[in-house]
């Protein structure tokens, strides 16, 4: 069945020049394995395909039941240069959580 | 055992909630106010206004404030860490010392000025020996823009801080020194913990990362159960309350609103994050792959376990440098078919600008309402067809003046003479912005020399 990761996670995102960041956390630690196992830098670059112009990287928090995205060339140049509302990657999170991941029963 | 210290969050950023600092020194007790004001692109904005007036530079309504809250802390002996000074924390520290005088706190209050980053007058000696200062994002070295730079500093980290206080200083005002450092140098003062006790200035620039941004590690912008967090109204700030050994619990003053939990404190964690497993910063590289967070009881977060790596050799500088224009425009369009008169303007707009032979470096549309923030994805999303207002909003970028002056001429006269049911133009024209970018670099640490000095009021 699907499960949108609204359902399981939260997130929060932030900025480093042209780069935003999505940590995306489990909303219980059970669900942390279904975040390494489906939502990898692969399937992040996918989803944000057209959105994010470079290369994504992923980082795993397993104390904190987090996974830390870097969504490169993500900003239209970044902070002051950007023309976008969200210049600085605030909300690239909730964007995230749009996703539909896969996951048997 | 010596007794934990307690470190209170005051400002996120330069602009915050005012009423913040004061309530954290009259809402219970605290040893040190730590706030933050210096974001990337500030420093910039405080280098204009210093060249307009040689005493202007820092964070203008830091004096105020201080002008409040000194008597209190004064009596209740509370110490102040603040990267308030910004390009020019000899003028801000005047200004303090000023108001401290009018006060009647002559003889009784010291305060510490950290300079020393600013290496603007440096930079051509810099790069004449050998530091090119290439752009950590792009690889390109900075003699390619030299001549449009605006400010440059490197980031200090705690140990001059530590100096000041070990000198007796009551506040402490600095440049570009890092948000951690704010907090990690009251740590080093209270516990003596060596430089080279790598866990320990881990620890300290963990709590420094957490209360660095104010009220999002207890309660704002924190999206998990938004709706359940009690009070924001009322918004406690975050405090570190540190012990020794490195462990450390975040709590907030009681009666205060918002809430302090784990997963709070782990969205702020995530904020910002680069590789989790190095996040560097002039004292330490700390490793956020260590961090142990437990609930103790209701608004209480309990940090342990943190490792931390040796310091690299290097210092990250921040340069900031003239880029070029940008503009936006924006109007708004009613219910029926809104997105769709939204979109026809925005067609109308860019033949124009096509006919009128402008050239812009990048150019972008935005649907609000529909797409600004999840661009196609939420186009795929939903049916957009039926919304009952959209606000169509152009933006433009070029390395010249001209040809983005021209583009805000084009926005009012779709009013008349595009789509119907258009409004929210009451602002007029949008006015061509200069657009100051950011320029990350390394340096050798060797060649950056704090500079401390302490003034009795």
């Amino acid at each position: 069945m699907k499960k949108q990761l609204l359902a399981i996670a939260h997130a929060r995102s932030g900025d480093k020049g042209d780069t935003a960041n999505v940590g995306l956390i489990a909303k219980h630690p059970k669900y942390y394995p279904l975040l390494v196992k489906h939502v990898t830098a692969a399937r992040v670059a996918r989803h944000f395909k057209g959105i994010v112009t470079g290369k994504v990287e992923r980082f795993e928090l397993p104390n904190l039941h987090a996974l830390n995205f870097l969504l490169h060339g993500a900003l239209d140049g970044g902070g002051t240069i950007s023309l976008k509302t969200d210049a600085q990657g605030k909300v690239f999170s909730t964007a995230l959580l749009r996703m539909e991941i896969e996951v048997s029963r | 055992m010596t007794r934990p210290l307690r470190i209170a969050a005051g400002q996120g950023f330069w602009g915050d909630w005012p009423e913040a600092p004061y309530r954290q020194v009259t809402g219970g007790p605290v040893d040190y106010l730590m706030m933050d004001y210096l974001a990337e692109v500030t420093m910039s904005i405080m280098q204009k206004q210093k060249s307009r007036d040689p005493q202007l530079g820092y964070a203008k309504d830091f004096i105020p404030l201080m002008q409040r809250i000194l008597p209190i802390l004064a009596e209740r002996k509370i110490k102040v860490t603040a990267n308030a000074g910004g390009v020019n924390p000899r003028a801000c520290a005047a200004a303090v010392a000023e108001a401290a005088r009018g006060l009647g706190l002559q003889g009784k209050l010291k305060i510490g000025i950290v300079t020393g980053d600013d290496l603007l007058d440096r930079l051509d000696g810099l790069l004449a020996r050998g530091h090119p200062l290439t752009n950590l994002d792009t690889g390109r070295p900075l003699r390619d823009v030299r001549d449009r730079v605006l400010s440059a500093n490197a980031y200090l980290g705690a140990w001059p801080i530590v100096d000041a206080l070990r000198q007796g200083a009551d506040i402490v005002i600095t440049g570009r020194v890092t948000d951690t450092g704010l907090t990690l140098a009251p740590l080093i003062q209270a516990f003596d913990w060596r430089p080279d006790d790598w866990d320990r200035m881990a620890a300290g620039t963990v709590a420094g990362h957490i209360i660095e941004c104010g009220a999002q590690a207890s309660g704002g912008n924190r999206l998990l159960d938004w709706q359940r967090v009690p009070d924001l109204a009322n918004v406690g700030y975050p405090i570190v309350e540190a012990h020794a050994d490195g462990s450390f619990e975040i709590v907030k003053h009681p009666g205060t609103g918002g809430r302090i939990d784990v997963p709070g404190v782990t969205e702020q964690l995530v904020y910002e994050m680069g590789d989790p497993a190095a996040y560097i910063t002039p004292d330490c590289v700390a490793d956020f792959t260590t961090i142990h967070l437990r609930q103790v009881r209701k608004d209480r977060v309990r940090v342990s376990g943190v490792r931390g790596k040796p310091a690299t050799d290097r210092l990250k500088v921040s340069i900031a440098y003239a880029y070029g224009y940008k503009a936006v425009g924006t109007l708004v369009y009613a219910w029926p078919d809104a997105l769709a008169k939204a979109e026809a303007a925005d067609r109308i707009l860019r033949q124009r600008l096509k006919d009128l032979q402008l050239s812009f470096e990048a150019m972008h549309t935005e649907f609000v309402g529909v797409d600004a923030t999840h661009g196609p994805l939420a186009r795929k999303a939903r049916d957009a067809r039926d919304v009952p207002e959209v606000q169509l909003r152009v933006g433009v970028r070029a390395r010249d003046e001209a040809p983005v002056d021209r583009f805000t001429r084009e926005i009012a006269p779709l009013i008349l003479n595009g789509p119907p049911s258009v409004t929210g133009f009451a602002g007029g024209r949008p006015k061509p912005e200069e657009i100051v970018a950011y320029w990350p670099a390394l340096l050798d640490k060797q060649v950056v020399t704090p500079v401390v000095e302490v003034i009795t009021v």
